[in-house]
Parts: structure tokens; C-alpha cells; sequence
């Protein structure tokens, strides 16, 4: 039926969200890669200079950059392994019925509909404040000393903070999987005398596989970008302890006008999605073709 | 007895489950009490729950402070209309791709797809030297435009996995009828094609409404949207908690409540369709 007056138009419907898609990735992209090899700094206007790779062997033997890329790799891996665990565990218990279980669903999913800057200052202060927040109140309750949770373990408390804007996606998302489980599967396997445990390992385990494959690369992407977390706590501090790859990049960017080097890190951090985004694209495509 | 045993397994999972998702609320809760606490309460220790005087004035602070309404009306336009735009550009490629596709329509959605995947540092520096060389730092319409860009890919992919749910053969069947092909949109294809474009408005509104790297970076005083207002109250002179919470309730309220209506769609969104 796809004569080629229709293809035609079908084309044409196209082209203007390929247009601009390719535009917008295309041409910035291209720029900073152009920027990355160029000595450019905003303070020192002029004309740009070519200097091969020196950006990037700045950069990259920076120890600022060694110390965001571990605080990259810690923030993503702390924050996957709260909410994929927490993550499985909720939508199981949030997959049997119990009195209010829809009420419960909703208060657990809200904390991803929060603005980043509002849970990172309703945390930062509210709760994390070492002398007037509720964790320092409750730590005195108990006879403990209160923790500067930003001061002395900036990484963690930032970790804490996205893990709990991410921890209702995961639940979301494997939930939505645990309820396309056959319950004729279940119900077999419980009359052949299957102990929960078991049951959980063999059955609902394998069959969750999928998604939380899916829960940890789309997270990841994400959770690779983290920046308004950290800029509205710690600023990257103390020191470059809380400093991530995205917000080492800005920093050299908007606060230090290196061009060059920020974009060279642009360039890292872009490299680094990628591998990441190829596996998830494959995911995906499979799923495309069924 | 079976039935004894289940219903004692009921108690313990309501009292479990209720444990866990008020614990997990219970930050936004904090957020709203304080909100109506004097800033002096806001800070007591040991703190009040529920006792205290509760006070509107917070709100009427917020506004009086620094014009909120300003940056509200800023959200409201770059959300609504960043959405508007992707839409407007999303539904005919939407549409080409469910019914006429050629062989070419699945790589155009993953290489859309992989747009979404670049992170937006690598791209950060051209795009604010282009907005400061063309005055579009720190308006409303350089936001409006970013915002469609990054959501484009999720907006074309949702309305093609709705598209695709209609079945091909109505359109057959209305043309058999006589139907002319404007009254084949309007009355057999608009009709099923809302329930998916609707969903889509509403994911793209929260992921707007919330977006926080772009507007962060891209504005100051004039457009700034709450994500960007709400952080310049992280300075560190004075403890204005009941007034950050104040300021906070109100940016985060009409989402919260759209979000519950969206919580499937949203798996689908985010997921491009890999989990149903």
C-alpha cells in the first residue's frame, strides 16, 4: 500500500523532528569537540589556538579529574545498589494486598515527582543539619553525636539524597514487571511445595532480569549526570569530595571560563555515556523487533 | 484456618507497608508542616509534629520576598509550552513512523533514542556561548527551546508505542463506510489517538516542570522557572526553612498530583517501551 506519494509524505512528517534532533546534538557536539582541541578561555579573549591534545592530557592527569571519576563511578554504584535492592523489595511487598496498599503505592512514588532542588535543600537543611535538623535531633534522642552529614561524608549524603528521588522509579518500574508475572507460574510452583525463598530465587527473580536490567542502564544515564544534588549541598565540597564529572565540567567551565579544558572533560563524560548507552540501545532494539 | 493465617499475613504486611511508605513520604510531609511554622519553630529542637501555631505567613512572604508568582508564571510557560512544541513536532513523525513505516523507522527511533542518552555536559558549553552570542540566556524562550529538544526523543517515542496500539484495520473498515479522510481523522483516529497524546503531555509537563541542569545553567533573575528560584535558597546567610518550605510546597503541589494520575505512563515514557 506504500506508494511513493505516501512515503513521501510520511517523510516529510519526519523531517522536522530529525532536523532538529540532528541539529541539536550534531552541532554542539561537533563544537566542543572543535573547543576541545583549541586553547580558549573566556577571560582571554582572542584568537583560538590549536594545541592538539594538550586539553585533554590536562585533564585528565588533573587529580581532580581521578577524584570525580571515582565519585562518578561511587555515586552511581551506591545509588543502583540502594534502589535496585530497596527497589525489588518494595514491589514485592507493594504486589501482595494489604489494607491501603494503593495509599502506600502513591507515598512511596511521590519523592520522584519532587523537584531535585527542593529534595536536596529539604534534605541539606531539614533534615541533614547538623545542630537544627531531624537527623541530629533524633541522633541526640538516642545519646549519639550528631553527624555534619554534608561536612563529613558529603559523597554518602548525596548518594542518600538521589537514591531517594530514584528509589520509586526502580519500585515503579519492577512493579509494573512483578504484575505481567503469570500467577498460574506461582501457584504451581507453590503446590509443588516451593518455600518463599525459593520461589523467590527461581521464579520471580529470573523473570524481574529484564527489568531491572532496564532500571540500572536508564538510571545510570541519568545518575551519570548528576548536578543540581550536588551544586545546591556541598558546591562539589568539600575539597573535591563531592565533586562529580558533570560538575567537575561546569565548574571548569562557568566558574573557571576554560573552555579547552571543559570541553575536553565534555568529551570524557560523553565517551563514558556512550558506553553505557550502547548496551541499553541494544536492550531496546531487541525489544523493538518482538 | 488458612483464613486466620492470611489475615494475621494481611496485618503484618499493612503494618510493614505502611512503615515504609510513610518513612518514605515523610520528607515532604516534614516539608509541608514546616511551611506553617513560624521560622522560630521551623528550627526548634526538640521539634514540634503537629502542636504548634500555624501560620500562613510564609506564604505571604514567599511572594512578598522575591516575586514568586514571576517564577511560577516562568514554569508554567516553559513547561506547557516546551510541550505544546514537542508535540506539535512529535505527532506527524509519531504518526509516519505507526502507520507508514519503511524499513528505515526502527533506526530513527533508537538514533532518537540515543540522543537522549547524551549527557548533557558534553554539549553544555556550546549551547551557553550560542545562547549568550544570540541573547537567549536567561529567557523564557531559550528554555522553551531547550526543553523541547531534550524531550522530543521521549515525546516521538511514547506517541509511537500509543500509535502503534491502533489497530490499522479501522481505518480500512471507515474507508469501506465512505469516510473521507478528514472525517477518518477526526472521528475514527482522534478519537482513540487522545488517551495516548494525553499521557504523553503529562510525563512531558513533569519532566519539564522538574528539569533542573538546563534552567540552572541558562538562567539568573528574569526566567529563572522554581527549579533554579527554589536553589538560591541555599545560600548560607539566615535559616529561612518555613520560607524555603513554603516556596517548595507550592512549586512541588500541582506535580505531585500529576504525577499519581501518570504513574503509568511513566514507566512507559522512561523505560521507550521496554517494560509494559
Amino acid at each position: 500500500m506504500a506508494t511513493l506519494h505516501t512515503r513521501s509524505v510520511a517523510r516529510a512528517m519526519m523531517a522536522p523532528s530529525v532536523l532538529l534532533l540532528l541539529a541539536w546534538m550534531a552541532v554542539p557536539l561537533a563544537m566542543t569537540l572543535y573547543f576541545s582541541f583549541v586553547r580558549y578561555n573566556l577571560l582571554m579573549p582572542g584568537s583560538l589556538e590549536w594545541i592538539g591534545f594538550l586539553n585533554y592530557s590536562f585533564f585528565l592527569t588533573d587529580p581532580a579529574f581521578g577524584t570525580a571519576l571515582v565519585n562518578t563511578l561511587r555515586l552511581v554504584g551506591g545509588v543502583l545498589l540502594i534502589t535496585v535492592v530497596g527497589g525489588t523489595f518494595l514491589a514485592i511487598l507493594l504486589d501482595q494486598p494489604f489494607f491501603g496498599q494503593g495509599i502506600v503505592r502513591i507515598l512511596t512514588i511521590a519523592p520522584f515527582f519532587v523537584m531535585p532542588t527542593v529534595s536536596a535543600l529539604v534534605w541539606k537543611n531539614m533534615l541533614m543539619h547538623p545542630v537544627y535538623g531531624l537527623f541530629a535531633w533524633l541522633a541526640r534522642t538516642f545519646g549519639l553525636q550528631p553527624l555534619d552529614w554534608l561536612a563529613s561524608v558529603p559523597l554518602f549524603s548525596v548518594t542518600l539524597i538521589v537514591a531517594w528521588q530514584w528509589l520509586p522509579f526502580a519500585t515503579l518500574i519492577l512493579l509494573t514487571a512483578l504484575q505481567s508475572l503469570d500467577e498460574e507460574q506461582k501457584e504451581a510452583a507453590q503446590m509443588d511445595g516451593a518455600r518463599a525463598p525459593s520461589l523467590f530465587f527461581y521464579i520471580v527473580l529470573p523473570h524481574l532480569a529484564r527489568a531491572i536490567t532496564v532500571v540500572v542502564l536508564i538510571e545510570t544515564i541519568f545518575l551519570l549526570s548528576v548536578f543540581a544534588e550536588i551544586l545546591v549541598t556541598t558546591n562539589g565540597g568539600p575539597g573535591y569530595d563531592s565533586t562529580n564529572l558533570t560538575y567537575l565540567v561546569y565548574a571548569q567551565a562557568l566558574l573557571q571560563f576554560d573552555v579547552g579544558g571543559a570541553s575536553a572533560g565534555g568529551i570524557v563524560a560523553v565517551i563514558l555515556a556512550n558506553i553505557v548507552a550502547i548496551f541499553l540501545v541494544r536492550l531496546i532494539g531487541k525489544n523493538l523487533e518482538t | 484456618m488458612a483464613r486466620a493465617v492470611s489475615t494475621r499475613r494481611m496485618l503484618v504486611l499493612t503494618a510493614i507497608g505502611w512503615t515504609i511508605g510513610l518513612v518514605l513520604f515523610f520528607p515532604i510531609v516534614w516539608t509541608i508542616l514546616t511551611s506553617f511554622k513560624t521560622e522560630g519553630e521551623a528550627i526548634a529542637s526538640p521539634p514540634s509534629f503537629l502542636f504548634f501555631n500555624w501560620t500562613l505567613e510564609n506564604y505571604a512572604e514567599v511572594q512578598s520576598r522575591s516575586n514568586y508568582l514571576k517564577h511560577v508564571m516562568n514554569s508554567v510557560v516553559i513547561s506547557l509550552g516546551s510541550t505544546a512544541l514537542a508535540l506539535a513536532i512529535a505527532i506527524p513523525a509519531a504518526w509516519a513512523m505507526a502507520f507508514s513505516p519503511t524499513r528505515h523507522t526502527k533506526d530513527v527511533l533508537m538514533w532518537m533514542l540515543s540522543t537522549k542518552m547524551l549527557p548533557p555536559v558534553g554539549v553544555l558549553i556550546p549551547i551557553y556561548l550560542m545562547f549568550r552570542d544570540t541573547g537567549l540566556l536567561d529567557t523564557r524562550l531559550g528554555l522553551v527551546i531547550v526543553m523541547t529538544l531534550i524531550n522530543l526523543p521521549i515525546v516521538v517515542w511514547m506517541l509511537y508505542t500509543y500509535f502503534k496500539e491502533i489497530p490499522a484495520d479501522i481505518l480500512e473498515a471507515a474507508r469501506m463506510d465512505g469516510a473521507s479522510l478528514r472525517n477518518e481523522i477526526l472521528f475514527v483516529l482522534a478519537p482513540m489517538a487522545v488517551p495516548g497524546i494525553a499521557s504523553t503531555v503529562l510525563l512531558n509537563i513533569i519532566l519539564a516542570w522538574n528539569e533542573a541542569f538546563w534552567t540552572l545553567n541558562l538562567t539568573a533573575a528574569n526566567a529563572a522557572p522554581l527549579t533554579a528560584f527554589i536553589a538560591s535558597y541555599s545560600s548560607p546567610e539566615g535559616l529561612f526553612w518555613a520560607k524555603l518550605s513554603a516556596a517548595s510546597t507550592l512549586a512541588i503541589a500541582p506535580i505531585l498530583i500529576m504525577g499519581w494520575f501518570s504513574q503509568k505512563q511513566l514507566v512507559r515514557g522512561l523505560t521507550f517501551g521496554a517494560v509494559k
